[in-house]
């Protein structure tokens, strides 16, 4: 299997991971080095603790569900100072992300307002965010890509699914680059990752090599 | 790239446990949709499509105990037993592969009454994966695709893609989704809930209508696993986004728009019938008559299937690939059911009578909440 693997890749050319970003338990990585550390064990709080830190201006945020704002906070960070909308045509970036536990965190608050007939308040704006793949909407109309967008579940971040599906969008030409990652939110739980792929070397001295060796390097840092 | 055959398929709904069966219902204009008094599940009376319980169960004995599984599960299970029959697929093997596609799985089981008999995990779809896996002694753990209610869609994009590649020969594309209290309350929460069957394209469309169900298509690049020996063919599919709004369609059709004109800028046939997401919302069908006029598709005869058994969420995308197919297999088009007059800005082609109709070429369209669409191409070899 792994020799099938380079063999392709040799075949079809490398893809690079230019940068990545990852908000996990209360911290926020990238670049290998932890950038914000926070107190707060909520991660509603957290959350808004992060966008306040690093100056973010997006009052939609405010309205997120938890697994939006996570996302929404991973992408906002890996693309702060990148032009992709002037980069790649809108239609021609993807949003491939995974996660284990979908909309849980938002669909236990549906169901509570709908448990009792004698309380029962189900809620338009609560009903919205029970579908994972409302992470993908935030983060395509806050950056304007109209691309090739899918939510998928997995039981653990799947550094060789994740690899195998991006490296076959970029393969067949379905996208010029990529966001993917695993960003997941059980509870209090919050384990987000997101890396940039692209076709072509952004930054000659900070480039990787796309391939699932990196994706669990990138996940398995130990912060 | 390899070709991608159908090699088999199946549909479940109000209106029966295989393909055909749902076929025949639609060339007699039978619509599943009734109303229903349950307290349980919604606190006035509800108009959907619901699969009968004791059917189900009695199917799925002869599988396995039906009270060891979710209802989710079983509609899962059964709809992929009866489409393996049709084709000598190997689904243990390791170039196998099984994709499931559902927007809410097992969430049912986050009610107590449904929930108390079953363990925790269960509500996660990989479980659900999971248990896959162990019931068809699968090679590989299934994709699971949650992707709002282009899941389905998105779901035979993929498996195709997989297959064109050479890094699988055999996809099971299976979904399913149920009617139950936490979808009913959430979509009538958005007053989006039609008060009778749903009225697809139409002036007097006043909303959708929930169905349950489950469908499979098998997927193969050998042509021989199939009874028809590889008559219909999965063509070019890409996915979009509206990159406007989570909750509603793109006024200009955007997403869909885009995901059109790649799939028609990838072939070179004429498509001969569209089978639109029509749920019979105002924005929904408005914004499909806008994106398949600036497609060039108005005088496309297009129908929308969900008149017949509501909008089966991540499951419609497969039932209504397969009943688009159906239209393929037997030169037929199947009317729109609930439509009458049209009420789109956009005149675009609504198909009003069962006919027969040359059909070599179908465009499946999907879009859902997260601004997600979604289109793919069936052909006749």
């Amino acid at each position: 299997m792994q020799c099938i693997i380079i063999i392709l890749q040799v075949m079809s050319g490398n893809y690079y991971i230019g940068d990545y970003s990852i908000l996990r338990n209360r911290q926020v990585i990238q670049g290998g080095e932890v950038i914000f550390e926070s107190r707060e064990n909520k991660p509603v709080s957290f959350f808004t603790e992060v966008y306040k830190h690093f100056g973010l201006n997006y009052p939609r945020f405010y309205k997120m569900d938890n697994l939006c704002k996570l996302g929404f906070l991973c992408a906002e960070l890996l693309l702060k100072d990148k032009q992709i909308q002037q980069l790649y045509p809108a239609g021609e970036t993807g949003i491939i992300l995974f996660n284990a536990a979908s909309s849980l965190d938002t669909d236990r608050n549906h169901q509570q307002s709908i448990s009792s007939r004698l309380d029962y308040f189900p809620s338009p704006s609560v009903f919205v965010y029970t579908l994972a793949n409302i992470v993908i909407g935030e983060i395509c109309i806050r950056h304007k890509i109209f691309g090739e967008g899918t939510f998928l579940i997995e039981e653990k971040f799947n550094p060789s699914r994740m690899f195998s599906y991006v490296r076959q969008l970029l393969n067949d030409d379905i996208v010029k680059c990529c966001l993917t990652g695993w960003i997941e939110l059980d509870g209090d739980q919050i384990d987000g990752i997101m890396v940039l792929v692209e076709k072509t070397a952004p930054d000659p001295d900070r480039i990787a090599i796309f391939d699932p060796g990196i994706l669990t390097k990138i996940y398995s840092q130990i912060s | 790239m390899r070709k991608v055959y159908v090699v088999s398929d199946n549909i479940i709904t109000s209106l029966g446990f295989t393909a055909e069966n749902n076929l025949a219902a639609l060339e007699a204009g039978q619509t599943g949709i009734r109303l229903h008094e349950d307290e349980q599940m919604s606190p006035s009376p509800f108009w959907a499509s619901l699969v009968d319980l004791n059917s189900l169960n009695d199917r799925f004995s002869a599988y396995a105990d039906p009270d060891q599984y979710t209802r989710f599960e079983k509609l899962i299970i059964c709809s992929i037993q009866d489409a393996i029959k049709n084709t000598s697929v190997s689904l243990t093997g390791e170039k196998t592969l099984f994709i499931l596609s559902t927007t809410k799985g097992n969430i049912d089981l986050l009610d107590p009454k449904h929930g108390a008999r079953f363990e925790e995990s269960r509500l996660y779809l990989w479980n659900t994966a999971q248990l896959l896996q162990r019931f068809f002694r699968l090679h590989h753990r299934p994709w699971v695709v949650s992707n709002a209610c282009i899941s389905g869609v998105l779901a035979v994009i993929i498996g195709k893609r997989l297959i064109g590649s050479g890094e699988f020969d055999h996809v099971v594309v299976t979904g399913a989704d149920l009617v139950n209290e936490f979808v009913l309350s959430g979509f009538n929460s958005f007053l989006s809930l039609c008060p009778g069957p749903c009225k697809p394209f139409d002036a007097d469309r006043q909303g959708l209508s929930l169905g349950e169900g489950s469908g499979t298509i098998i997927l193969s690049a050998d042509r021989n696993l199939s009874e028809d020996h590889g008559k219909i063919i999965v063509g070019p599919g890409f996915s979009n986004n509206d990159a406007n709004h989570i909750s509603g369609p793109s006024r200009t059709g955007e997403g869909l728009y885009m995901t059109i004109r790649r799939t028609m800028e990838n072939t070179g046939r004429k498509i001969n019938f569209i089978s639109a997401h029509g749920t019979a919302t105002p924005f929904n069908d408005e914004m499909e008559s806008i994106a398949i006029t600036r497609a060039g598709l108005q005088n496309i005869p297009v129908n929308s299937f969900k008149g017949y058994w509501g909008h089966t969420l991540g499951a419609a995308g497969i039932i209504e690939s397969v009943a688009g197919i159906g239209s393929i297999r037997h030169n037929r088009l199947f009317r729109t059911l609930g439509f009458s007059r049209s009420g789109v800005t956009h005149p675009i082609a609504v198909i009003d009578e069962t006919k027969e109709y040359q059909t070599d070429t179908i465009l499946k369209i999907a879009s859902g909440f997260g601004g997600c669409n979604a289109s793919l191409l069936f052909y006749r070899s």
